[in-house]
């Protein structure tokens, strides 16, 4: 007898991971729940984003700036010990190899090409990690912007690497005191901020999140990932796809480009989300930042602080494309406790000689969970985005280790 | 049965008001900000209000300056909720004018849009404001509001092009939110000067009462604003007194103030 799969058999991939319905409704995630003064501001780049896809200098500006400066394509490498460990085979899509060390750079580059495509001078954005500022901030200079970042007081103490790097590339960093003083609240600000500053600048959302047309749009910027992937799978693996992909999710961006690219396979999609940040996995029906998406709420629709050892998953909600795949059973939403996590970024440490960021260790620590358990069939292949190095945790890790 | 686009008790109460050729003044309380806090209800009445908006704070008010970010976490910090406000305010009873709920469209979702509407009606609160949800949003809400009998009334800002103007200004009830600058709410030196052209462009689509509100904070400005629009909102001014200790007969005389000055006009 066949056991019943832990997730219903991916459904036809039509439909899903293309364009989503009109006003960036995602099922019935999404939408543009943006305040009447940033409505405009949010056309605008919907329009400008539309033009720019169908215009191949566009492209071509992207791809040169990618490849030439960001470092693309990312390799994909095979874990060949840690894989012997597990019984199973798995695949690294190296975005810690990227310029700046994660996968942010992809969407930055993509938005700050379009901000310039649109007068504005200037770029805004929110950061957790740190990484999404950094990248904001490495692309404002390459391209002649300015940047202001927002980042949680929190967060700049345990990310203060990033912060001192944010600076030495030029740009203001704003600190924000109020709520959590995490992700969530540097996102409220630079939204605040933005509404005082949308006819000259930008705003730079870091993930698959906020108002139509940013969970789409930052999607397509990221599906390079995915579609870089998809190709080195089909050179590398004897099947082609692989059984599975998997990639940690904070608001979903690394998920959701990889995940794009292998959307019409029958590959399984795994996000992993913080324990403590289980937006998909935990959360509930909700408005937050502008779009329609669960989000971890307590009993008087409040929405509740995150708690990650990984600033960049510090999230209470989701994505709405995630929320959506959830729905459909297309992709499913697993969480990895702090321990784990700091175990599997030392276990990769040992047997690959890379040093993971604390978020990509989330995926990896699942992938060793269900290998340990039979989760994952002995043999199988898997994918896994790594989103970043781990440069920027490397005093989190010493005080824990 | 309802006729669900008939105004509500809002609009009407709003309308015969301003045709006696009054400038109306609607203030800003945060629900749950302290002990005992409908007495500024009560205050407000007395001092000339035509309106009160109650705010159920969000823990994310992403449209909101300091000062209601601030009163919105001390509300919360006391154990503030939707359920517990409306409680104070039934248990309050008629304060004599009309009261308008505003909040941000998580908690109308959180028990779904028809029970949201049907608790505030218990309560005795006949208006909503959601500044999180523009009008392309707002199909869920608008019918059950009118259904329910709360006039949801929708914002519109000095960057809404003319066609969503004319949108916005339909399928508003009670009035339409003139946000006066692009920007968080919050007090400011002067009125912007995107105030008076906004009004005057919501003017030339509707006769439905246009309240301006955003950064309102003087008598002053409350009178050059009346002279723009029907009347004023005033927020962050009242906050920010509240915040520092100021009871409802300190609010009693600041408003009292700002009567002024509109009356003089
Ligand atoms: C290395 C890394 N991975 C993952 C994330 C989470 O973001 P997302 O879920 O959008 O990929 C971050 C965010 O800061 C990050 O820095």
């Amino acid at each position: 007898m066949r056991m019943a799969p832990p997730w219903r058999e991916p459904v036809p991939a039509t439909g899903t991971m293309g364009e989503p319905r009109p006003l960036g409704r995602f099922g019935e995630y999404g939408g543009r729940y943006a305040p009447e003064s940033l409505v405009e501001a949010c056309r605008e780049v919907d329009e400008a984003f539309r033009q720019a896809r169908a215009d191949p200098g566009f492209a071509a500006a992207l791809a040169e700036l990618l490849a030439l400066h960001a470092g693309r394509p990312t390799p994909l490498t095979p874990a060949r010990r840690l894989s012997q460990e597990l019984g199973v085979q798995l695949y690294l899509k190296r975005e810690d190899l990227t310029h700046t060390g994660s996968h942010k750079i992809n969407n930055v580059l993509g938005q700050a090409l379009l901000a310039a495509r649109m007068g504005r001078r200037r770029l805004i954005a929110e950061t957790g990690a740190g990484q999404h500022g950094v990248a904001t901030a490495t692309a404002a200079a390459l391209l002649g912007l300015e940047a202001t970042v927002f980042m949680g007081e929190r967060d700049m103490e345990r990310q203060a690497l990033n912060v001192f790097r944010m600076r030495m590339l030029g740009a203001e960093v704003v600190p924000v005191t109020t709520g959590s003083r995490t992700l969530k609240d540097a996102t409220s600000e630079a939204m605040r901020h933005w509404v005082g500053a949308t006819g000259d600048s930008h705003y730079c959302v870091g993930s698959v999140v906020g108002p139509d047309p940013y969970p789409w749009m930052v999607r397509e910027f990221q599906r390079v990932i995915g579609d870089e992937a998809r190709g080195q799978c089909a050179a590398e693996l004897r099947t082609g796809v692989p059984d599975h992909v998997v990639a940690c999710v904070g608001g979903g961006s690394n998920a959701a480009g990889t995940f794009a690219g292998f959307a019409d396979t029958s590959a399984r999609f795994v996000g992993v989300e913080a324990e403590g940040g289980a937006g998909a996995a935990r959360g509930r029906l909700g408005v937050l930042h502008g779009c329609r998406s669960l989000f971890l709420q307590d009993d008087d629709g409040q929405i509740i602080e995150a708690h990650s050892i990984a600033a960049g998953l510090d999230y209470p909600g989701v994505g709405p494309e995630h929320a959506h795949l959830r729905e459909l059973g297309r992709a499913r939403y697993v969480t990895v406790t702090d321990e784990e996590a700091v175990g599997a970024a030392v276990r990769l440490a040992r047997s690959e000689g890379i040093v993971p960021a604390l978020e990509s260790a989330h995926a990896l620590a699942w992938v060793i969970r269900a290998a340990g358990d039979g989760e994952l069939a002995a043999g199988s292949t898997v994918l896994m985005t790594l989103s970043g190095r781990g440069d920027k945790d490397i005093s989190t890790l010493k005080e824990l280790l | 049965m309802t006729n669900i686009l008939a105004a509500g008790a809002v609009e009407r109460h709003l309308r015969a008001r301003r045709d006696t050729g009054r400038a109306l003044l609607m203030p800003y309380v945060t629900g749950g900000v302290t002990p005992g806090w409908t007495r500024y209800l009560t205050a407000f009445a007395e001092a000339g209000a035509d309106a009160i908006e109650v705010g159920l704070p969000f823990s994310d008010p992403t449209l909101d300056g300091v000062t209601i970010q601030q009163a919105s976490e001390a509300a919360l910090a006391r154990g503030a909720s939707t359920r517990r406000i409306l409680a104070d305010l039934a248990e309050a009873g008629d304060v004599g004018v009309p009261l308008v709920a505003s909040t941000y469209y998580n908690l109308v979702l959180h028990d779904g849009p028809e029970a949201f509407c049907a608790a505030l009606r218990r309560a005795g609160v006949d208006g909503l404001i959601v500044p999180d949800l523009p009008v392309h949003e707002a199909g869920e809400l608008t019918g059950v509001a009118a259904a329910a009998g709360v006039d949801l009334a929708l914002l519109a800002s000095p960057a809404t092009p003319r066609p969503r103007l004319e949108e916005i200004s339909r399928r508003s009830r009670g009035f339409v939110y003139a946000v006066s600058l692009m920007g968080t709410t919050g007090e400011r030196a002067a009125l912007a000067a995107s105030a008076a052209e906004l009004t005057t462009r919501i003017r030339s689509v509707t006769d439905r009462p246009v309240l301006l509100g955003f950064g309102i904070s003087t008598p002053g400005q409350a009178r050059e604003a009346g002279r723009h629009a029907d009347g004023v909102v005033v927020g962050a001014a009242v906050m920010r007194r509240v915040l520092d200790g100021a009871g409802p007969d300190d609010l009693r005389a600041f408003l009292a103030t700002l009567r002024r000055a509109l009356d003089q006009e």
